[in-house]
């Protein structure tokens, strides 16, 4: 029994370390600018197709499904408000995070577990760098970055798809109608939750994504199971977070 | 050894033990390496060799003992304060431990660039790297990548990484693994070629007899350009590992003589 617990326990134990580190190397020179803009572009501009895509389809299938519920209340006008209201405080950032978690989460801990396998990452300390620094720092600078605006991106093409759906193909509203009333619908406090979401995620995803990466053990096999871990942890602590935090805002 | 007096001490291993979990993976070792020597570490697979290296250059820490890097007691030193002595230690790893994204070029000039201890322009750097892969006759491959290379070409590549910065300890790891019997002689030139040239101390960890029959039996003639018979001693010394444990610690003469039937199957009889 205490040895079934004792792996993941050392695993959490062995992340918080990592994450200390990273978090504290946030602060500390150097850094490495080049890869930082390089992992922006590779996270924010190569995950646009399938965020956009995610976030157009989610609004508009919401918007699908909750006509015939609405159209029975008589309140087909709200279709904006659940639209956005949702998309905001819960798909946009959830939707975002785990697709973001599957492309690099998933890429991060293929990419740092094989310089692992190879001794790239020992090479490294041994040519005088410091690898929490140039490969998990410049990666988790640039998810935190990134995720937001991602995450704003997909919850304005999820409302855009809501509002395909609801005016132009069932006709439920018109058109000024829904923008208005998805607009009136948001507070401060729906954009602050949809906000600190991405940002929180982001942070957890690329930790988990280097962690798996960098504790990587057993060659091209190990490689291929860290990735795999990788993508179900990043997973499951992003639906778990939002909870947490979705909890935290209902109660202010 | 009867001018080692003078040298000051580069590396010394003091009851050094490493543990994983409970498992002993080294224990007791004690060596000394001074300046300009050269320590030949044979062993069969699993022996700890590649575990001692790493504990040269801090990659791991060591659970037991003392080691001390150019005087200095690094047993308990932290990952930050772990760099400046790295900057003046050059590894040759043993799979070579190129980044296979980086090219030719930037691999090299990798530890110049990334080393506190050296300020060097732009252009300062590209004749560095130049020059450094001249020496192992590799000027040719600054843009490519490392998969576009032989096994052969890596190691040398790996070799002109790790002699870029010029440090004062060269520590090989199997470096001529797998390689056929002609680029493995090219290799060893190499490693003689730049312990004659530059001095500096070195550890080669090695399961090849020949390695070290190189190591201690030529030198490098500049003029004819050339490895030769050395006519005076090469300061070179034998460690022989087994199951992590020290059972040889000498000069070739008595490696060559040793009755034990574990040293004798690295031994060239």
């Amino acid at each position: 029994m205490l040895d079934l617990i004792k792996s993941p326990v050392l695993t959490f134990q062995n992340f918080i370390r990592l994450s200390g580190m990273a978090l504290r190397g946030v602060l500390r020179q150097p850094y490495y600018w080049d890869d930082i803009f390089i992992q922006m572009d590779l996270i924010g501009i190569g995950s646009l197709p399938v965020v956009i895509l995610t976030g157009f389809f989610s609004g508009a299938v919401m918007a699908l499904q909750m006509s015939r519920a609405l159209q029975t209340y008589g309140a087909t006008s709200q279709v904006g408000m659940i639209v956005s209201i949702t998309l905001v405080r819960e798909m946009g950032p959830v939707l975002t995070a785990l697709m973001v978690a599957g492309r690099n989460a998933s890429g991060m801990a293929s990419e740092l577990g094989s310089m692992t396998v190879t001794e790239q990452i020992d090479a490294m300390r041994a040519l005088g760098t410091d690898p929490i620094l140039k490969l998990v720092k410049p990666r988790l600078i640039a998810t935190a970055f990134v995720l937001p605006l991602l995450t704003v991106i997909a919850d304005f093409l999820g409302i855009f798809g809501g509002y395909v759906v609801a005016c132009q193909m069932l006709k439920l509203t018109q058109g000024t109608q829904y923008w208005q009333s998805a607009w009136r619908a948001l507070e401060y406090n729906d954009i602050a939750q949809g906000l600190l979401k991405p940002f929180t995620f982001a942070i957890v995803l690329s930790l988990v994504g280097c962690y798996y990466g960098m504790h990587t053990t057993g060659g091209t096999q190990g490689v291929g199971r860290s990735t795999t871990q990788a993508v179900v942890v990043a997973s499951v602590w992003v639906v778990v977070l939002t909870f947490v935090i979705s909890r935290i805002f209902t109660s202010l | 050894m009867s001018d080692s007096g003078s040298h000051p001490v580069v590396l010394a291993f003091e009851n050094v033990s490493f543990s994983f979990d409970t498992e002993p993976l080294l224990t007791g070792i004690t060596f000394e390496l001074r300046r300009g020597e050269a320590l030949v570490l044979h062993g069969a697979a699993a022996s700890g060799k590649t575990l001692l290296l790493k504990l040269c250059l801090g990659l791991l820490r060591p659970t037991g003992g003392r080691i001390s890097v150019f005087g200095e007691d690094v047993t308990h030193l932290r990952e930050g304060e772990w760099f400046d002595v790295r900057s003046r230690i050059g590894v040759l790893f043993q799979e070579g431990g190129l980044f296979d994204s980086l090219t030719i070029e930037e691999n090299v000039s990798y530890p110049i660039l990334n080393q506190k201890r050296l300020q060097m322009t732009p252009s300062q750097v590209r004749e560095r790297v130049e020059t450094t892969l001249d020496f192992v006759e590799l000027g040719h491959t600054l843009e490519k990548y490392p998969s576009e290379l032989s096994g052969g070409m890596r190691r040398r590549v790996g070799i002109a990484r790790a002699i870029a910065t010029q440090p004062e300890l060269l520590l090989y790891d199997s470096p001529t693994a797998g390689l056929d019997p002609i680029t493995a002689n090219t290799i060893m030139a190499l490693i003689v070629k730049g312990r004659d040239l530059r001095s500096a101390t070195a550890v080669m960890a090695t399961h090849r007899h020949q390695d070290g029959d190189i190591l201690h039996r030529y030198r490098y003639d500049r003029i004819l350009n050339r490895l030769v018979p050395a006519t005076e001693s090469t300061r070179t010394r034998y460690l022989v590992l087994q199951e992590g444990r020290i059972v040889f610690l000498g000069s070739p003469e008595e490696f060559d003589a040793c009755p034990d039937p574990y040293v004798a199957k690295f031994a060239s009889r």
